[in-house]
């Protein structure tokens, strides 16, 4: 008789460490997806408050580009706009806002005068460095989205994840295909 | 990434056991010799190498970086190198962004230090941020925060601390031995039996051979664990930057650099990025010992061809190496999914950088170091820039240029 209480007792506390371990393991894995996910977010809206300053340097030695500056205001305005949507919502508008980026930097190569300007080059700087931020950090973000993903299906985790409603994460993935390409530069 | 951690771990435990146990023979048998009493021997060894431990632990950050007269930068300081350290911070999904370092030299050269990924920080030298290209300096700090990512850092100080103890003892006992200690063994011995005499002969060869196999024994395994790391951190620093290519080229210039670095040692040596103690005049590629062959790590570096990720990079090493064994833990490349390089950034198209943009980078460099030794610039309206040092004496200069004298 105590023999079996003991066998049962053993059991239960084997039991319940697992059931500890795992979820706190789902609770830190979760944890890192949203610290990494606000990393993502505050690059973003770093990208934002740059914008502004950029169009303006640019305007003062580039009048005519009016298109292009309309183009960049409109994608931050959206992406602004979309700065609470989920990631695969997000990665859109923000996917457009990097491909009129881009154009807006290649206009700036055909005006040398802007190229000395001391405040854009500057900018340009912490342009390119938040552009690569926000790759590193959704580098980050989706690899931790990985492991919290895989640790919600696989056993015996899934069971606590279903037990407790962890949700999978959304992978983070810029979606306009002309922004993976690097641009192709040709002097001819 | 957390199973070659993990891995390592044991591993490397492993090592710093055997250091320890050499340290602690050595602590006994010169206890044996000189006080008679082994134990004696082993509790001095112990408590020389746990306050050389605690100040290593606690201070050794800040003596190393004043060691090599590293200035503290801020972002406004120099915001290329800030911003690169801090794309890799969060890269690498550190918690806390390092301070950033440089050093006033001329040499090829970088290190991290801090004992915790809480507490750290990253140094280069002012002759490295002129060399390298943004993609280059990005592979360099991925490399660095990738060491204090794997904790290499304080494990690298607890080895170097106890190689430190173990060579400054057997320096010690061996001079005492062959200078002092025949005296005291003769008197020892003549005061007791011939058996006893005996007992202290072997104790004396013994503690003599120790003397001298210890220092190298200690230094082979510190070797082996420095090398396996540096490894590692490439492999990481590739991950981070999904861009080899980067590191590969940095390593190539820092390769074929025959400057030293003034402000390292034997024992620091290991916290650099090369090693700094290569012969002056002779490439720094050929004499590596805490470090692998430069042109080895370039070629594994340059042979991953499909990705970025630890299992590609675990492939080019084997692939370099011709043999079936390779370097990083079975677990992480397992772990690891496929991982795609990323292509060149835009600065530099093709990888070909005109002069006019090293120019630009160089006095960039050494307008940032200028300002942190707190010279003032004055701009005269014939365009020309003087740079005036702390301390000067009048309060106007001439303008060699034009002629004309310009108010500070």
């Amino acid at each position: 008789m105590q023999f079996w209480v003991w066998i049962i007792i053993a059991v239960v506390v084997i039991f319940l460490a697992i059931l500890a371990g795992n979820y706190n393991g789902l609770v830190g894995l979760r944890n890192q997806l949203k610290n990494a996910w606000a990393q993502i977010d505050v690059q973003l809206k770093r990208r934002h408050d740059l914008i502004p300053n950029l169009v303006e340097t640019v305007k003062g030695y580039a009048k005519h580009e009016r298109e292009t500056f309309e183009m960049v205001t409109n994608a931050r305005n959206l992406a602004q706009k979309a700065s609470s949507a989920g990631a695969a919502e997000r990665g859109k508008v923000e996917g457009e806002l990097s491909m009129a980026l881009g154009r807006l930097l290649a206009v700036a190569e055909a005006y040398p005068e802007l190229k000395a300007n001391q405040n854009f080059l500057a900018l340009q700087e912490e342009l390119t460095s938040t552009e690569n931020k926000i790759s590193f950090s959704r580098q980050f973000y989706n690899d931790s989205a990985l492991k919290y993903n895989n640790k919600t299906q696989m056993f015996p985790s899934n069971i606590i994840a279903g037990m407790f409603s962890f949700k999978a994460g959304e992978f983070f993935e810029v979606t306009v295909p002309e922004q993976r390409e690097a641009p192709k530069v040709s002097f001819t | 990434m957390w199973e070659q951690i993990k891995s390592n771990q044991i591993r490397s435990a492993a090592l710093v056991a055997a250091i320890a146990v050499l340290l602690l023979l050595i602590g006994y048998f010169l206890g044996l010799y000189f006080i008679g009493n082994g134990i004696g021997g082993l509790l001095i060894a112990f408590i020389i190498w746990a306050i050389m431990s605690l100040i290593a632990y606690y201070q050794g950050d800040s003596i190393l970086l004043s060691l090599s007269r590293a200035r503290k930068i801020g972002p406004d300081d120099y915001p290329r190198l800030y911003n690169v350290v801090e794309e890799m911070k969060i890269a690498s999904g550190l918690e806390k962004m390092p301070d950033v370092y440089i050093i006033d030299d001329p040499a090829l050269n970088a290190f991290a230090t801090g004992r915790d990924p809480g507490r750290a920080s990253v140094a280069i030298t002012s002759g490295l941020l002129q060399k390298l290209n943004r993609d280059e300096l990005q592979g360099v700090i991925g490399h660095e925060i990738s060491h204090v990512k794997n904790r290499d850092v304080l494990l690298m100080a607890i080895c170097s601390v106890m190689l430190g103890t173990i060579v400054i003892l057997a320096w010690y006992a061996s001079r005492f031995l062959l200078f002092g200690g025949m005296a005291g063994s003769r008197r020892s011995s003549s005061s007791s039996g011939n058996s006893a005499g005996m007992v202290q002969i072997v104790i004396l060869a013994v503690g003599l051979i120790l003397m001298i196999l210890a220092p190298i024994l200690a230094q082979l395994i510190y070797y082996a664990i420095s090398r396996k790391r540096e490894y590692l951190a490439d492999a990481s620093s590739a991950l981070y930057t999904r861009y080899p290519e980067g590191l590969a080229s940095a390593l190539e210039k820092l390769g074929a650099s025959t400057q030293q670095l003034k402000s390292a040692n034997q024992a620091t040596a290991p916290m650099y990025i090369i090693n700094p103690l290569h012969k002056e005049g002779i490439k720094a590629s050929d004499l590596t010992s805490t470090h692998p062959p430069i042109s080895e790590r370039v070629r594994i570096l340059r042979a991953m061809a499909g990705g970025a990720s630890f299992s590609e990079y675990e492939k080019a090493y084997r692939q370099v190496h011709s043999s079936g064994k390779g370097i990083l833990s079975t677990a992480a490349v397992a772990g690891a999914g496929a991982v795609s390089v990323r292509p060149a950034s835009l600065a530099e198209p093709g990888g070909v950088e005109s002069t006019s943009e090293k120019m630009a980078r160089t006095r960039e460099v050494s307008d940032v170091m200028l300002r942190l030794n707190k010279y003032r610039t004055v701009d005269c309206t014939c365009g020309a820039k003087w740079k005036i040092p702390p301390g000067f004496p009048d309060d106007s200069i001439l303008c060699t240029r034009c002629g004309r004298r310009l108010k500070i």
